[in-house]
């Protein structure tokens, strides 16, 4: 086990991690701009990822770590879907100011 | 031969599947004719068989119950699908098939040409299997479904001609087809059925049974004479029989009911299933010894009903029609005789009555053919030279029912009056009285107007005598006519009265709850039957001077007793009366209040408020979806912190 792991407390992990998701949602609520929402879900992400990893060492289990590679592989799906989406958008609207995209609604 | 008892009923029901399933395929009438007869006939022959091995065996074991399959089986209710050959039954069964088959030969005659023969052939084949239901069974749900199955059949056949205008006798002119008069006696005798249900709901809650030997033998362990329960089932029951019958106060189905074709208007709405409100009485006779109340009700309304219709009947110029008023005035008989507790009797006149009542109504049908369709009397006349074997049956059918000696009436109907007056009261036998010489001049207006006089029918009409296959079964009829009556000479006139000792047995039980009082003596019993022939006799030579010689004094009787004759005409208004105070008062309610009130407002209001409701929340519901994703994303956060909280608040 790599000592300079062992160093840092558990809590650090989470704290950064924390950190990263209050980022995360606080740029998903107030920005304009379609990719950097969705930059911002992505760093949601990565911050959960983060955290999986935390407690994997911390518990020396591997359960964690599995779970990691699973959500990577679902988010750069969900990413070139996400992107697909705004660009066929942007192609409609030519915008991607999610304002003015309020148009799935009854 | 009693085992063979159930072909009797199933042949009839052979017949009808194979008319009515491939009646059209077969296409011929001839076929279809000779099954539906054949069936009715080979019924005759077992029953005449079955009568006679009866006859042979010694008077306590003529009786038989044949049992054919468990049909019902429910807790402690079990009912067979059994037949209960016995005196009674047997009579009834061979007056049915008889008169059955020989009106199913008439029609083959009479149906020729109609598009629906072989339909006709099928339901009068139905009709006699559920007849013979009706008349066999031996428990009173297996008679309710004969009783309920002759309905419908009766239904059918009024309303065989469903497209045909129909003269509801200036009731509502001109709107009414031939199905409205087959609906109306549908739901008329519904009023009736319903007394006959709750009466068999009453017996099995009281007997615990509905078989009719458990329920007539427990009777005595019951109750007593004149208890309640008695008074009720037996009251209800006889407003099943006034139903099926046509009594007052439900006989108004029976005139319609002559829009249906002759034969059917002979077999089922003179001969046979009107009298099953006889039967079922007859065959209950214990219930009703044990209710003397019910018994004098029976008197009363029957005499009533006798009375009533042969008024209405003698001015009705509806050749049609004057016999079915007729009918019912003759089932007003029936019932007095057996309200004044001569069961036998009232059978004896149903027996009686089922031979000259469908010889007339058949002749009346030979008529009406020749005629082309013309059944009013005022346009007829003179037919006794074109139709000379139709007029001499006839003939002998008038002279049977107004009661002249020695033909079939004369005994039927004296034995009722007979009893009435030793048995009921002097009351009963003086209207029975009055009615015997309506009956006459009713009966003697219509052969006079019809086949008597000059002819009031265009010449451009060329009446003929029917073909041999109606005119044989009219001349069998007239025969039956004129013999039917030896069946029950009474002792007075030196016969030995064979029907009522024959039927003694049935009976036998429920003249140990009957008050009956000894028989007067020969001499006022001869004194009764001298006045009965003066009275027809009169009634006879009355109508035949009025309507022959002095045709002017019976218009000048009409126009002087103006108001006597429209009320007569008119039949008491009943129909109206009945139009405006049930019919109409409960079809505006169901309009206003049941149809517009509850199934729209309550039921329909109750469904629809509803969805209504869920209508109106959703749309305010949908102000929330602006479509900002942000927004939601919004909303999504604060619930989850909302969650958070309250799990760390409690943890």
């Amino acid at each position: 086990m790599n000592p300079s792991v062992d160093a840092i407390p558990l809590s650090y992990y989470l704290g950064v991690s924390a950190i990263l998701f209050a980022i995360g949602v606080a740029g998903v609520l107030t920005r304009r701009n379609a990719i950097v929402v969705f930059m911002c879900i992505e760093l949601m992400l990565n911050s959960v990822n983060l955290t999986l990893v935390g407690f994997s060492a911390f518990l020396g289990s591997t359960n964690g770590q599995i779970l990691v590679f699973f959500v990577m592989a679902v988010a750069a799906a969900e990413t070139a879907i996400g992107l697909a989406i705004i660009i066929a958008v942007f192609r409609n609207k030519q915008t991607i100011n999610i304002d003015e995209i309020n148009i799935m609604k009854w | 031969m009693v085992n063979y008892a159930g072909y009797i009923v199933l042949l009839p029901l052979v017949g009808f599947l194979v008319n009515g399933l491939f009646g059209k395929k077969m296409n011929s009438e001839k076929l279809s004719g000779v099954i539906g007869s054949g069936c009715v006939g080979v019924s005759f022959a077992l029953a005449v068989a079955i009568l006679f091995e009866m006859m042979k065996a010694p008077v306590g074991e003529r009786a038989h119950i044949v049992e054919i399959f468990q049909w019902i089986a429910a807790g402690s209710l079990t009912i067979n699908a059994a037949y209960q050959i016995d005196q009674l039954s047997i009579v009834m069964t061979l007056v049915v098939t008889g008169v059955g088959f020989l009106i199913h030969v008439y029609s083959i005659g009479y149906m020729h040409g109609d598009k629906g023969f072989w339909r006709f052939f099928a339901y009068l084949n139905l009709f006699i299997f559920m007849m013979l239901n009706l008349i066999l069974a031996n428990n009173f749900v297996l008679m309710f479904l004969g009783w309920e199955g002759v309905g419908l059949c009766s239904y059918l056949l009024i309303g065989f001609w469903h497209d045909r205008k129909f003269d509801t006798g200036g009731y509502k002119p001109g709107t009414a087809t031939t199905s409205d008069a087959a609906k109306k006696a549908f739901i008329v005798n519904r009023i009736g059925d319903f007394g006959f249900l709750i009466a068999m709901f009453m017996i099995f809650h009281l007997f615990g049974s509905l078989t009719f030997e458990d329920v007539f033998s427990r009777a005595a362990a019951v109750g007593t004479v004149g208890d309640k329960t008695f008074f009720w089932i037996t009251i209800l029951l006889f407003l099943g029989a006034t139903g099926k019958s046509a009594q007052i106060p439900l006989f108004v189905w029976l005139p319609d009911a002559m829009a249906g074709p002759t034969p059917v208007s002979a077999l089922i709405h003179a001969a046979t299933m009107v009298t099953a409100g006889v039967y079922m009485i007859a065959r209950c006779s214990v219930l009703f010894a044990l209710a003397p109340l019910t018994m004098n009700i029976v008197a009363g309304i029957g005499m009533a009903t006798a009375v009533f219709a042969a008024t209405i009947g003698l001015v009705q110029n509806d050749i049609k029609k004057v016999l079915a008023y007729s009918t019912i005035s003759q089932l007003g008989y029936m019932f007095v005789g057996l309200g004044v507790g001569s069961f036998a009797a009232g059978i004896f006149h149903v027996i009686t009555h089922a031979f000259f009542k469908a010889l007339l109504f058949l002749g009346a049908g030979a008529v009406i053919h020749a005629m082309h369709e013309e059944q009013d009397i005022q346009r007829m006349g003179g037919l006794k030279e074109h139709m000379p074997t139709t007029y001499k049956t006839f003939f002998v059918a008038a002279l049977a029912i107004s009661g002249i000696p020695p033909l079939a009436g004369f005994f039927s109907k004296d034995e009722i009056l007979f009893r009435a007056f030793s048995q009921g009261s002097v009351v009963l036998w003086l209207f029975g009285w009055i009615t015997a010489g309506l009956t006459a001049f009713y009966m003697f207006r219509l052969v006079s107007l019809t086949f008597e006089g000059a002819p009031r029918w265009n010449k451009d009409k060329h009446p003929h005598e029917a073909p041999k296959v109606m005119t044989v079964p009219l001349i069998i009829l007239g025969v039956l006519s004129i013999v039917g009556g030896f069946i029950g000479i009474p002792a007075s006139l030196g016969g030995n009265n064979a029907l009522e000792h024959w039927l003694d047995p049935v009976f036998e039980r429920s003249r140990m709850y009957l008050a009956l009082l000894p028989d007067t003596s020969a001499s006022s019993e001869y004194f009764l039957m001298a006045l009965s022939i003066a009275v027809a006799v009169g009634g006879v030579l009355f109508a035949r001077t009025l309507y022959l010689r002095k045709p002017e004094v019976a218009q000048k009787i009409a126009s002087s007793f103006k108001g006597i004759y429209s009320l007569f005409w008119n039949k008491y208004f009943v129909d109206e009366i009945y139009d405006a105070g049930i019919v109409t008062p409960v079809v505006k309610s169901s309009e206003k209040l049941l149809w517009k009130g509850i199934d729209i407002g309550i039921i329909d209001g109750m469904v629809n408020g509803s969805a209504k409701l869920m209508g109106w929340l959703s749309s305010r519901m949908r102000k929330i979806q602006v479509g900002v994703a942000q927004t939601y994303a919004i909303a999504f956060v604060v619930g989850i912190l909302v969650i958070l909280a309250i799990l760390l608040g409690h943890s």
